[in-house]
């Protein structure tokens, strides 16, 4: 019963996704309850993720291309600087040219939230909130929750201790995670949705201090697997940048929910 | 986003709106035809519903400068302090600056902040519809204009939030020019300073 249950949830996002382009390029996941590494004082058993569909691999540069070329009001030089910094596509050769420091099949960085989540919207997605992203990347090849397993936090943080000046590689070179998304760990930080409902401190010192005012209501998120850098470095990552900002390593994908 | 956000736009939307929403005194600053300028927070196009139940672009807000905050009227905490902010802002004003400064807070909880809720807090707040503006944007667009003002927030499973606090000041064109993270009736002297400036200027 069990299985049926979640075999037809997987299908619901993919049901409203057109064959063809659209159900390729994104893949359903079933959602469900999902124990996040962050410590939801509102949520201690959990956070219920809904069934949707996610983009297999990140965006690359030629898809921002023809974004752009599409929406000139997001080429660099063009677009209004509340909405990306100065920085914003700086190495691309020019607005509407990729040029050797950003080959076609690279994941595309250097975008700001704001020309993510145009992005996204422009071909009826959005960004995926932080729980679905953690929850697709909990995954391993085989596993669909492989969080618990010292060897796999290893590889993830072993991508980390990489400088950060060489090449990207392509998108799609590493294997699919059990739920067959590629490039969670390993290739760029990812844009989400609510990346500014990360209300975490980055060195955490501060946590518990009750004279620490900034956060109204429950205050800043604190971690409970403290052992699991690799999330936690994502998200002092997020909760650092604000939505125009850009960086050479932050990228995004886009997800997809079925109309309600 | 859900909508095309430049100035091309902006002139249209704002030459619109003043027609409809010409009896509003908040929401009327006095629209321009100049164009927009491109660090402008007006550079998103934001339809807000007020407390009166009037829909229209935040755009229509150019032409005075503001102070801008974001809050949700079931909030037991900070946010009755950001109403109490506004109006230690207006007490350190003489009346001729209080005139020519307008303050704007955004609901993040555009589900629950109907125009009767709002209508709720201004009239037990003792508001003055000259001066001041609450209202809701489309659920939608809550991130991108909380972006904009650098507010951070995340809704919890109780539907409070948890949010940081700012106030803002915008120039008459919607620029950032300051802001401050001191809530309270105890103004920040140096934002004080900078709305009184801000005032002064003749646009």
């Amino acid at each position: 019963m069990r299985r049926v249950l979640a075999v037809a949830l997987l299908a619901i996002p993919l049901a409203g996704l057109a064959a063809g382009a659209l159900g390729s390029r994104y893949v359903g996941l079933p959602g469900g309850v999902f124990k996040s590494v962050l410590r939801y004082e509102d949520a201690k058993d959990g956070v219920r993720i809904a069934p949707f569909a996610l983009m297999r691999r990140p965006v690359t540069n030629a898809e921002f291309l023809d974004f752009v070329r599409t929406h000139p009001q997001w080429q660099r030089g063009k677009v209004a600087p509340v909405f990306a910094e100065a920085r914003y596509l700086s190495h691309w050769a020019g607005p509407t040219t990729l040029g050797d420091n950003a080959l076609p099949d690279r994941p595309v960085v250097w975008v700001s939230w704001f020309a993510a989540d145009a992005y996204c919207d422009s071909i009826g997605a959005r960004l995926p909130n932080w729980n679905e992203w953690e929850y697709a990347a909990a995954a391993d090849e085989t596993r669909r929750d492989a969080r618990a397993d010292p060897a796999w936090r290893e590889r993830i943080l072993g991508w980390y201790s990489r400088p950060s000046n060489t090449v990207l590689p392509r998108v799609g070179l590493q294997a699919p995670n059990a739920w067959g998304v590629q490039d969670l760990h390993g290739l760029v930080w990812e844009w989400t949705e609510d990346a500014s409902s990360l209300l975490v401190d980055s060195d955490n010192r501060t946590q518990g201090d009750p004279d620490k005012a900034k956060f109204c209501g429950a205050g800043a998120l604190s971690m409970d697997d403290r052992e699991n850098y690799a999330v936690m470095m994502r998200v002092a990552m997020l909760s650092s940048l604000d939505g125009h900002d850009a960086t050479a390593n932050m990228g995004f994908r886009c997800a997809w929910s079925a109309p309600r | 986003m859900k909508r095309s956000n430049f100035a091309t736009t902006a002139r249209a939307a704002v030459v619109g709106i003043a027609l409809a929403m010409g009896a509003s005194p908040a929401f009327a600053g006095g629209p321009t035809a100049r164009p927009l300028p491109s660090d402008s927070v007006y550079q998103l196009a934001l339809p807000l519903t007020d407390q009166a139940g009037r829909t229209a672009d935040w755009r229509n807000l150019r032409g005075k400068p503001r102070v801008v905050s974001m809050f949700y009227t079931s909030c037991q905490y900070i946010c009755p302090l950001i109403v109490d902010s506004g109006k230690a802002i207006e007490h350190q004003l003489s009346p001729a600056e209080r005139g020519r400064i307008g303050i704007v807070l955004i609901s993040m909880d555009p589900a629950r902040d109907t125009p009767a809720a709002l209508r709720k807090v201004f009239d037990k707040r003792g508001l003055d519809a000259a001066g001041w503006l609450l209202a809701a944007p489309p659920a939608e667009d809550v991130r991108a204009v909380a972006g904009l003002l650098g507010i951070r927030y995340r809704q919890l499973a109780d539907g409070e939030f948890n949010h940081t606090s700012a106030l803002i000041l915008v120039d008459a064109e919607g620029r950032i020019i300051t802001r401050t993270e001191q809530v309270g009736s105890k103004p920040d002297p140096a934002f004080i300073e900078a709305v009184r400036r801000e005032a002064a200027k003749r646009s």
